[in-house]
């Protein structure tokens, strides 16, 4: 009866597994890859991939796409480290909000433009993508702000350890909570599964789809502002290159998890397990010695089989006419 | 407020009360100066054709459209309905004709979707959900699991499941847009049961059908559109089945149908056997030159899947076809074109016309082939084509560039039509060739089949409207839940065989 | 045509109702061609070397490669998909002739390398979104990274750059006076898309299944052919822009042509290709090519840097889509 319901299921069980076969074929011949230690340095490293895949998963739910979330990430995280070089007296709480508050606006600039005009999201967000990333050029004139002109507290807090973790660990855990509870628990994460399941049906029962579309740019946009902070602080650089190519990785993991680029399906879950396949891929590459140059291809390989193996659970069924034995009647 | 006391009392004041409600899109005046009002503990039936503005009346009432003007008052309070969400603040609900939820959320989400049971931290509840949404359920008899996912349901299944939400938003108003169109006899019987809880629990209903038994059996007040306006309204126990029918097609009852006498020639489609895996199941038919065959059912029988695996949209899992006895394999619609047979959709707008294209350019779509000089285009001839065929089906449009989407269903219609005869088929399939359209155009595309049939061509028609199948048919198919359930010859045909075998009445009588 | 008799027939449907003259006063391509003029006129106030045909000549070489592109992505938009792979094919169709001109191909068989990289691209998308029907967006971005990334397993950070002498021809010989190799095959290609779109079978169903794909299929139009051959369409063209940038350039980074598939987008959208499918014309695209390369060449003489005219074409796209609707917007309202 459940068989839908488990096959969901197994997507989740599926990627576990995948990750653990990972892990064990890395660990069979670099067995310092599976310390408790460099595995919670894995998670540390792809923590800003995971929170990011979490606000772009919200965005492809209500059958959008936002392309310009590594371009936002370049841009505030350029603005806050400038801010930081030209104003060492900024407490960092301050350029944090700066930081949340600018993505918000990129990201609430995206959703205006498709919510309002209905332009189509694609259109809209290779657009800023470009614009974001020029602006970005513009303030810094193309310089580097390198880790001597930020101010320690500003670098610090990212690696401050609690816990035994970092905070940007901590930060990508409560990002999955708050994802989690978003999702399943409140009206508006229910919103943004209706709106992309069934426009026409979310409007007879009430939703708002534009402003459900708006809101998923804008959060998006709010926690790429908040990686754009973590990202400089983190590799203490910030230029105008920064997370280059990143929307495709965010793009990338939310496929692998299951979330249906048609709308309206995937998971928190699935999410951040996308998000950490390809954070351990990432993190093993230089350990079995394989080139970084091998990265983009083979996440280009992931995004087209994930795509490929959704497609197979999306065929668009009929009426079902002929009544079937095990469904009750 | 006595609730049990109100049905028995026949001046019950309206709980909801329409006036000189109007609304017009581009070039179509769907409602004028329009009235309405609907009793708790009473069901009022609204009455009308296709196209007669029920529809729209429902969409405003539901906030979907708003108004160009009028006014609704609830309670004796006017009211507005900017959105569909203040309607449902408002207690008024409805369960669409087309069931418009959510294939990939669960039974229980679909039924509280947008007023989800929250915990005291404001968060969803979900195992409160799933237990109100089994209560629901179980009240209406309807043994579905809270968790199944929608798409994992049957038709009826589903409507259980729209009635279910709408209780479960405690509504004061409940509408029911043709609910019965797709049930079996047997569910419709549950339906009326359920119909009758409401009106005990003090509900306000407005019940839509076009089936006269229905109303009467359920329902007290009626009121009557046709064309946009309101031609008629009042208690049901005062009027008879005749003056409604005449309210409702504003002329005599008796239509006749334009059906010419055609010479029925040689078999020349023979289907086999036909089966899907889940549409539908050991189709077999034979048509001839110059027959009209009728495809009775209900909606979601499972006929128009039949006509598009013939037409070569879906393929079959099993069963054989033969074409002027050469077998034939469909494996794209274009494949059925090439042998000679066409299909005119039901959905005009999704399936059968480009509509943001030309007249010409759909007419000539097919036909390029025929009109273009290797591969190249030659537009003299297409609009020669299209002129053609556009007088043949007496097309109205200012002119032949116009996009077809500008034009009123009734020509679009024609346009369809228009661009299947102009591959000169040998096979026209017509899937529901007049819902929608005017009366006028109806008249119209009924006296082209005729012609048709007479010319030779072998015509199947598939029409849930009795008086369209017994008007038109040489013979009948009827088909229930993807099988076939009955064949009956023109003559002697009466409507109550048509719906028993359709319903499948004799297993309620067993 | 119409004579009186006709007229009087109360059944005649005219063709048309507007002469060929006012509808081409009505049409985008007239409003783009006046901008054009305006921004040449402004130009040439603003620079004393821009109305040299040798200036005006270079300025071809920045926008003939993507217009190009540019063309074959029209035909994918007006059928309702969009291909973002393209500059990711220019990489690898580069780098497979880089590899080739290391191994000492000669330039003949380096021409066939690129367009035959770009067509085997072109399969690829193809067959992802034609036959597999997965949805373009993420099948191309797929795609995107993984042709760029081969680029990048075979290059690493080295360049190929040991092109034979006679490679060249391609994007810096001149067919004749100041018209360059480049600019001739695009205006000869621009023909070509133009008869192909509008004037052949292909083309009407083309936008057939741009309006309404399902409606098209069930009109016999085969929707996946339609689709695939558009995708091997950018695939080629893609190649073809690889031979002329690679030939320019005499050098080949993995990097090479970053960004490529937004100017493509925004010259076709410039040039009033609906994105949603199922509208525009060549002539609009050809113009907004035009258009966008007097911009860029405006700004060059500006000495404006690349990456800020960047955000020129950005906010192009998205104002050139936004301000009809806008327009339409306000006069909705005040009806």
């Amino acid at each position: 009866m459940n068989t839908i319901r488990s096959l969901l299921a197994r997507r989740e069980a599926l990627l576990v597994l995948a990750c653990l076969l990972l892990l064990v074929a890395i660990t069979a011949r670099f067995p310092a890859f599976s310390t408790p230690r460099n595995l919670a340095g894995v998670f540390n490293d792809t923590s800003i991939l995971i929170m990011m895949a979490l606000g772009q998963s919200a965005v492809i739910l209500t059958k959008s796409i936002d392309l310009s979330v590594a371009a936002n990430v370049a841009l505030t995280g350029m603005t806050v480290a400038m801010l930081n070089h030209l104003v060492p007296g900024l407490p960092l709480v301050v350029l944090i909000l700066i930081a949340l508050g600018m993505g918000m606006l990129l990201g609430a600039i995206n959703g205006f433009l498709v919510w309002w005009l209905d332009i189509p999201a694609i259109v809209v967000t290779l657009g800023t993508m470009t614009i974001f990333r020029g602006l970005a050029f513009v303030e810094s004139g193309g310089a580097w702000v390198n880790a001597h002109e930020m101010s320690p507290a500003f670098l610090e807090l990212p690696r401050t350890l609690i816990l035994g973790l970092p905070v940007l660990s901590w930060v990508g855990i409560l990002a999955i909570v708050l994802a989690v509870l978003l999702f399943t628990r409140t009206g508006v994460g229910r919103a943004f599964y209706a709106t992309g399941g069934n426009a026409v049906a979310a409007v007879y029962t009430g939703i708002d789809v534009g402003k459900t579309r708006f809101l998923a740019f804008v959060l998006s946009g709010t926690i790429s502002g908040l990686c754009g902070y973590l990202w400089v602080s983190r590799y203490a650089v910030a230029y105008v290159d920064v997370a280059s190519g990143f929307e495709l990785d965010t793009i990338a993991a939310c496929v692998i998890g299951g979330v249906s680029t048609i709308g309206g399906v995937g998971t928190v879950g699935g999410v951040v397990l996308g998000a950490l396949f390809l954070g351990i891929i990432k993190n093993a590459l230089p350990v079995i010695g394989i080139s970084p140059f091998w990265q983009m291809a083979i996440s280009g390989a992931i995004i087209i089989a994930a795509v490929v193996i959704n497609a197979r659970g999306e065929r668009v069924k009929g009426r079902i006419i002929l009544r079937r034995k095990e469904l009750p009647l | 407020m006595n609730v049990m006391l109100a049905t028995d009392t026949p001046t019950t004041e309206p709980i909801l009360k329409m006036t000189g409600i109007s609304k017009t899109f581009p070039g179509v005046k769907a409602l004028s100066d329009v009235a309405l009002e609907l009793r708790p503990g009473h069901v009022t039936a609204l009455i009308g054709e296709n196209g007669a503005g029920k529809s729209t009346l429902v969409k405003i009432l539901t906030g979907i459209y708003q108004p160009d003007g009028g006014s609704i008052l609830i309670d004796g309070k006017e009211v507005t309905l900017p959105t569909a969400d203040a309607a449902q603040e408002l207690g008024i609900t409805a369960i669409h004709q087309e069931t418009v939820l959510f294939d990939e959320l669960t039974v229980a989400e679909n039924i509280y979707i947008g007023h989800q049971p929250r915990n005291r931290y404001g968060l969803i509840d979900w195992t409160a959900m799933h237990a109100r949404a089994a209560a629901i359920l179980h009240g209406i008899d309807a043994p579905i699991s809270t968790r199944t996912r929608l798409k994992d349901l049957s038709i009826a299944q589903r409507h259980l499941v729209a009635i279910a939400r709408a209780l479960s938003i405690d509504a004061r108003i409940v509408i029911m847009d043709e609910p019965t169109a797709a049930l079996s006899y047997k569910e419709v019987e549950e339906l009326f049961a359920i119909i009758d809880r409401l009106k005990k629990a003090g509900k306000a209903i407005l019940f839509i059908s076009h089936k006269f038994e229905e109303v009467w059996q359920i329902c007290e007040y009626f009121a009557v559109f046709r064309d946009g306006r309101q031609v008629g309204a009042g208690r049901l126990d005062e009027v008879s089945h005749n003056d409604l029918v005449k309210l409702m097609v504003g002329r005599d009852v008796t239509q006749a149908f334009p059906k010419l006498k055609a010479d029925i020639g040689e078999v020349v489609l023979k289907v086999d056997g036909y089966c899907h895996p889940t549409e539908f199941d050991q189709v077999s038919l034979e048509l001839r030159r110059g027959e009209i065959l009728g495809l009775y059912g209900l909606v979601g029988a499972g006929r128009s899947e039949f006509c598009q695996a013939l037409f070569g949209v879906t393929r079959p899992s099993a069963g054989t076809v033969t074409l002027s006895g050469k077998p034939l394999a469909v494996r794209s619609p274009s494949d059925a074109i090439d042998a000679g047979i066409v299909y005119v959709p039901e959905e005009r707008g999704r399936h059968g016309a480009i509509t943001a294209m030309s007249i010409v350019s759909n007419i000539s779509l097919p036909s390029l082939k025929v009109t273009s000089r290797k591969n190249f285009l030659r537009m003299a001839e297409e609009f020669d084509l299209a002129r053609k065929y556009a007088e043949r089906l007496d097309l109205r449009a200012a002119s032949l560039s116009q996009p077809v989407g500008t034009l009123s269903g009734g020509n679009q219609q024609k346009v369809v039509i228009g661009k299947w005869l102009a591959t000169l088929p040998k096979v026209i399939i017509l899937d529901e060739p007049t819902k929608g359209i005017d009366i006028g155009s109806k008249a119209a595309v009924h006296a082209f089949m005729s012609q048709l049939a007479v010319e030779g061509l072998a015509v199947i028609m598939v029409s849930s409207e009795i008086p369209e199948i017994l008007g038109m048919s040489d013979r009948v198919i009827v088909m229930r839940e993807g099988r076939m359930a009955g064949t009956f010859e023109r003559e002697g045909l009466t409507p109550e065989a048509l719906v028993r075998a359709a319903t499948g009445n004799k297993e309620a009588a067993a | 045509m119409s004579d009186q008799s006709a007229i009087l027939s109360p059944r005649h449907i005219p063709d048309r109702l507007d002469g060929p003259f006012k509808r081409a006063l009505k049409s985008w391509e007239t409003l783009l061609l006046a901008v054009a003029i305006a921004i040449a006129i402004a130009n040439s106030l603003a620079s004393p070397y821009f109305l040299d045909p040798w200036n005006l000549s270079d300025a071809t070489f920045n926008f003939t490669e993507k217009a190009i592109i540019a063309l074959a992505m029209t035909f994918v938009i007006v059928t309702g998909e969009i291909d973002l792979s393209v500059a990711s094919i220019i990489a690898l169709a580069s780098t497979a002739m880089g590899a080739a001109a290391e191994a000492g191909a000669g330039t003949p068989l380096l021409l066939l390398i690129g367009l035959g990289t770009g067509l085997c691209c072109g399969l690829f998308n193809g067959f992802l979104v034609a036959r597999l029907g997965l949805p373009a967006i993420v099948a191309t971005i797929g795609t995107m990274s993984l042709y760029r990334g081969i680029a990048y397993v075979v290059l690493g950070d080295q360049v190929y750059k040991n092109y034979p002498a006679d490679f060249a021809v391609f994007g810096q010989g001149y067919a004749f006076w100041i018209f360059s190799i480049e600019f001739v095959t695009f205006l000869v290609l621009a023909l070509i898309a133009g008869v192909v779109l509008h004037k052949t079978i292909f083309g009407r169903q083309v936008y057939a299944v741009g309006n309404n794909a399902l409606a098209a299929s069930f009109s016999g139009v085969k929707v996946r052919r339609i689709k695939f051959i558009v995708f091997l369409m950018t695939g080629v063209a893609a190649g073809l822009a690889s031979v002329m940038l690679t030939s320019r350039l005499g050098s080949t980074r993995p990097s090479i042509a970053v960004g490529w598939e937004l100017d493509a987008v925004t010259m076709a959208v410039l040039g009033g290709v609906g994105i949603n499918g199922g509208t525009g014309n060549i002539l609009g695209v050809v113009i907004a090519a035009f258009v966008m390369g007097l911009v860029t060449f405006g700004l060059g003489l500006l000495n404006v840097p690349g990456i800020v005219m960047s955000i020129f074409m950005g906010l192009m796209l998205i104002l050139v889509i936004a301000l009809p609707l806008v327009v339409q917007r306000i006069n909705n309202r005040r009806r």
